[in-house]
């Protein structure tokens, strides 16, 4: 399968099945619905980056009136260790600590109580009127403080995991990850050119516009319904109910339109609440977060210290190459320094490696996942250091990369051997492009750098149903955060061989459909998508010994061609071939009405690989850096709705320049972040951009039916590098932390000039 | 006999042994043989990912394996 | 808190309404009129998510009060698309894949025919700083250039 393949429908970009609704403002995300009774509920948080908590005293707030409920930490279940399971998963006992304080507080904006009332404003007045007592603790803050031997412990009871023995004492450093092979020393002696570098990038938000939001509505037998935004309302049901205790067939899910998540709508943080306010208050209770509260407690990727050692050949054959990198988990285990570890030198064929990684505690908001979680900061080190080595070497930085690039039957750093990877279509196709070779205005730079990410498969669910005139309606378990409605529309239409139009998808709650996990890990054209062709393939089945039986032929004498039930050459049956329509039609005599499933856990989803060109020009003076362009070529398998592909790519790429450029979460000394909100923590707007060109490289994944490969995470992962490397171009010094924002740009000018 | 190599987190399982060779016809006898081996292995493997001759999974159980195979354990992969 | 009693138009239909003196337009857009199409992205006129008309002004809804609509005629999203069918600046944004997750899409054509309607011709520089108020987190922003300016070319020749 997968081999080139004229298709119908797929790589083509119709217009998504669910766009009038969104461009009408009919759709409802999360905060647009609206119940009879309906109370709201909000939360009061920390002022504190950590604390000891030694009263919480309600009592003023629930005498409150239009006051229905208040909860603290003590109306929570005991926090039992476990795991979670599934995407952003983690330890059940720091989930739920993380949506409730218990004993202590661990970040500026951590819950400590929550109340529902009338009204946003009497809730918020209720808030005001809750007495917390705190003996406040000194803050952990940055990387190199957590680490020190000496250093005030974010939770006493942490310590070190993956150590060949479990150390004497606590420390911040949660885990530690080590990865290697051949022999380093030995490889940096064959050397000819060694490049070292020493790389900081702060945390930066997922930025999604909407904000998080619920209702959840229990029922006087603790049942409840809870609608929100999610990427995926199955594991939600599943956090939820470790955390509250409760059965998971009491908790019903249903899914908004979601407004963005990036990975940062993987976790439940209202939800739990949500359903115990509800609970005590006898009516639906909808929570809404301030923009605010987003930034303070949700979120971000992690920040990073990262130091990258890499040595070559005069060739530029990479002899030996080493990278030391510290993630920030926040006040909670579970950075995501084992991806970063894994993908740091994954596009290349390195005999001699090694890596070390570290989850450090901080009193910051837990991370959650960031589009790749762990890699763009990791393969930022290492895309600015090859770029150091191609100038050491008087290399082109492409043909460097093409050197050492890992290919088909390569062994990947984090173990197995490559199956086709699209790494070398990639470079390729970023030096044949008319963009790497133009010439760039006096003063201006051009940077490039490759990324990479694994990507997931994972359980998904499908049914398929033909309606009575042939029209096909998809029912699977993902919240649609990019079109993918339309990808798996596609999928349906190509492989029943029926128009496009005629089939819709829509998303089931948790009772009606299967499980599927979250929209997240590149997944859900890959994985749900499998899961609806397999889905529509049993309905062709069903079709074909339907006509089979109408026709008085055996099943294989049925072929299923064009979106119809034909006789196979040579069977002597005078018929004319039965569309869907026709045997939709006729489905009450036949066996009755017609409904497709598959359920899957996915495997084999295909790494998939980018190289990205940036142009940029630097104002000498300001330190201002306009993009000129950026070009965005990446290895898609095989694109299911171009657009949306291209979509993916786009978007990822204005993410990365923002982490690139201005995106940070600026701390004061208390641990309080200082620009949470739109106007301080700058996302790249429309004037800060450039076109974005995009070039969709086809190497298609042989374990997916239409070669498929997921798209949505690699394209955050060479932005970052590739504008680093267009500045260094530009401004003829290399500014090793990020983001390059005006003031940093301009000390380092400075800096150079004196 | 399968080739079955750990990752570094994973060495306290296995008494610090990097690399073994197993005789398993599925990932479940494989996990079986490894358990008799390294008594309590059985559940952080259970936790991990494995790559099977190239192709990652995330939780494999029943996938076949042969003689040649080459299993490595990883870590498990998530995404945003 | 006593309630202020406003008149205002939206969409083009006379409107009454109550409404608490520091209630934000867009909160009374949301909660006391149903028109959940103006999304709140931030309540501190940094996204653009609740960009509305006010007669002919381009407002953030949750930077004006609800009794300033007093007299104004409000447009909002719901009021875009006519009896003819959607308005050229919503097709083309479905046509060009102009949204993703799609919450900030109601904003950015409310901004956008604001635009056209003062700048028919717009090149990509001027569609780019008038829209620069409106974030968008999913597309890069190219998609809804290239749908804003293929809006404009219909709006001039209509096909």
């Amino acid at each position: 399968m997968a081999e080139a393949v004229d298709y119908k429908v797929i790589g083509t970009s119709p217009i998504r099945p669910d766009g009038v609704d969104k461009v009408t403002g009919r759709a409802q995300y999360g905060a647009d619905l609206n119940l009879p009774n309906m109370i709201y509920g909000r939360v009061l948080r920390s002022p504190h980056a950590h604390a000891r908590i030694k009263r919480i005293d309600t009592s003023r707030a629930e005498a409150m009136k239009g006051v229905y409920s208040v909860v603290s930490g003590k109306d929570f279940p005991e926090a039992e260790h476990g795991e979670i399971g599934g995407e952003g998963g983690g330890d059940i006992s720091d989930l739920a600590k993380n949506i409730m304080a218990r004993d202590k507080v661990l970040y500026h904006g951590h819950p400590v109580a929550a109340v529902a009332a009338r009204s946003q404003r009497v809730a918020e007045e209720a808030l005001a009127a809750i007495e917390v007592e705190y003996e406040v603790l000194t803050p952990v803050l940055d990387l190199d403080t957590a680490m020190a031997s000496d250093a005030p412990l974010v939770d006493e009871n942490c310590y070190t995991k993956n150590l060949p023995e479990k150390p004497d004492k606590p420390s911040n450093i949660a885990a530690v990850m080590q990865l290697g092979r051949g022999d380093v020393d030995q490889g940096f002696e064959q050397a000819d050119v060694i490049v070292e570098g020493e790389y900081r990038i702060p945390a930066a938000h997922q930025g999604y516009i909407e904000p998080h939001a619920c209702i959840a509505n229990t029922n006087e037998s603790g049942q409840s319904t809870v609608w929100c935004c999610t990427q995926g309302h199955f594991e939600f049901r599943a956090m939820t109910a470790k955390v509250l205790n409760m059965n998971v067939a009491d908790l019903k899910f249903v899914a908004s339109e979601i407004g963005g998540g990036f990975g940062g709508k993987t976790v439940v943080y209202l939800e739990p609440v949500a359903v115990l306010l509800s609970r005590k208050a006898h009516r639906p209770v909808k929570m809404m977060m301030t923009r605010e509260e987003v930034f303070r407690a949700t979120g971000p990727a992690s920040g990073t210290h990262i130091k990258v050692k890499v040595g070559a050949r005069k060739d530029g054959t990479i002899t030996a190459a080493t990278a030391w990198m510290a993630y920030e988990a926040g006040a909670f285990a579970g950075a995501p320094m084992g991806p970063g570890a894994m993908s740091v030198f994954a596009p290349y064929d390195l005999e001699n490696f090694k890596v070390e990684a570290f989850d450090v505690l901080v009193n910051k908001p837990k991370v959650a996942a960031y589009r790749a979680p762990g890699a763009p900061q990791s393969m930022h080190a290492m895309e600015c250091a090859l770029d150091e080595l191609a100038r050491k070497l008087g290399m082109d930085p492409i043909d460097l990369r093409l050197k050492n690039a890992a290919d088909e039957g390569t062994q990947a750093p984090y173990g197995p051997k490559f199956p086709a990877i699209g790494l070398k279509a990639c470079l390729n196709a970023a030096k044949n492009h008319p963009n790497y070779t133009k010439p760039l205005p006096e003063g201006a730079g051009r940077g490039i750098a490759v990324g990479f990410w694994f990507n997931v498969g994972m359980q998904s669910s499908a049914e398929v149903h033909i309606n009575e005139n042939g029209t096909v309606t998809v029912v699977e378990g993902n919240p649609d955060i990019g079109g993918s409605r339309a990808s798996m529309c596609l999928m349906a239409a190509e492989t029943l061989g029926v128009p496009y139009e005629q089939v819709r998808a829509i998303i089931g709650d948790t009772e009606s459909t299967g499980f599927s996990n979250v929209t997240g890990g590149s997944r859900t054209t890959f994985a749900t998508g499998m899961a609806v062709v397999r889905a529509c393939e049993d309905i062709i089945a069903q079709c074909r010994a339907r006509a089979a039986a109408t026709w008085g032929v055996d099943e294989d004498q049925v072929l299923w061609e064009d979106g119809q039930a034909t006789p196979a050459p040579g069977v002597n049956a005078d018929v004319k071939p039965l569309s869907l329509a026709d045997i939709a039609a006729n489905a009450a005599k036949t066996g009755g009405p017609l409904l497709g499933r598959a359920s899957l856990n996915a495997q084999g989803a295909g790494a998939s690989f980018s190289v990205n060109i940036a142009d940029v020009q630097v104002d000498r003076e300001t330190g201002k850096v306009d993009v000129l362009g950026f070009t965005a070529i990446q290895d898609a398998g095989r694109a299911i709705h171009k657009a949306y592909v291209e979509g993916q790519m786009q978007g990822g790429a204005a993410q990365g320049l923002g982490w690139a450029l201005n995106e940070e979460y600026i701390y004061d000394a208390n641990g309080v972040m200082q620009n949470a909100g739109f106007l301080d923590y700058r996302i790249p707007v429309a004037s800060d951009l450039p076109m974005i060109d995009c070039e969709i490289v086809e190497v298609p994944n042989p374990s997916h039916p239409y070669g498929v490969r997921g798209v949505g995470e690699t394209p955050i992962v060479a932005p970052l590098a590739a504008t680093a490397n267009a500045v260094r171009d530009a401004v003829g010094i290399r500014i090793h932390d990020l983001p390059l924002s005006p003031p940093r740009i301009v000390a380092a000018i400075d800096a150079a000039g004196s | 006999m399968v080739r079955v190599v750990f990752p570094q987190h994973l060495l306290s399982v296995t008494g610090g042994e990097r690399e073994v060779a197993v005789e398993a016809d599925n990932f479940r006898e494989l996990l079986e043989a490894l358990e008799a081996r390294f008594p309590g292995s059985r559940e952080p493997l259970a936790k991990s990912a494995a790559a099977v001759d190239g192709q990652i999974y995330q939780d494999a159980f029943l996938e076949p394996l042969e003689p040649g195979s080459e299993v490595f354990f990883m870590q498990r992969i998530e995404g945003g | 808190m006593s309630k202020v009693q406003v008149t205002t138009s939206i969409n083009g239909e006379e409107m009454e309404f109550l409404c608490e003196p520091q209630q934000t337009l867009l909160e009374v857009l949301r909660e006391t009129l149903s028109r959940t199409g103006t999304k709140e992205g931030c309540a501190t006129g940094d996204c653009g998510a609740c960009s509305v008309l006010v007669d002919d002004r381009l407002v953030c809804a949750c930077l004006m009060l609800g009794v300033e609509a007093e007299g104004h005629e409000i447009t909002t999203i719901e009021g875009i698309a006519t009896d003819d069918g959607l308005h050229p600046l919503q097709q083309k944004f479905l046509e060009h894949a102009a949204l993703q997750c799609g919450i900030c899409t109601p904003g950015l054509i409310v901004a956008a025919k604001s635009l056209l309607e003062k700048h028919p011709d717009p090149d990509e520089t001027t569609i780019r700083y008038w829209l620069a108020g409106n974030l968008c987190r999913c597309t890069g922003y190219d998609k809804i250039i290239r749908a804003v300016q293929d809006a404009a070319k219909e709006l001039a020749h209509p096909a």
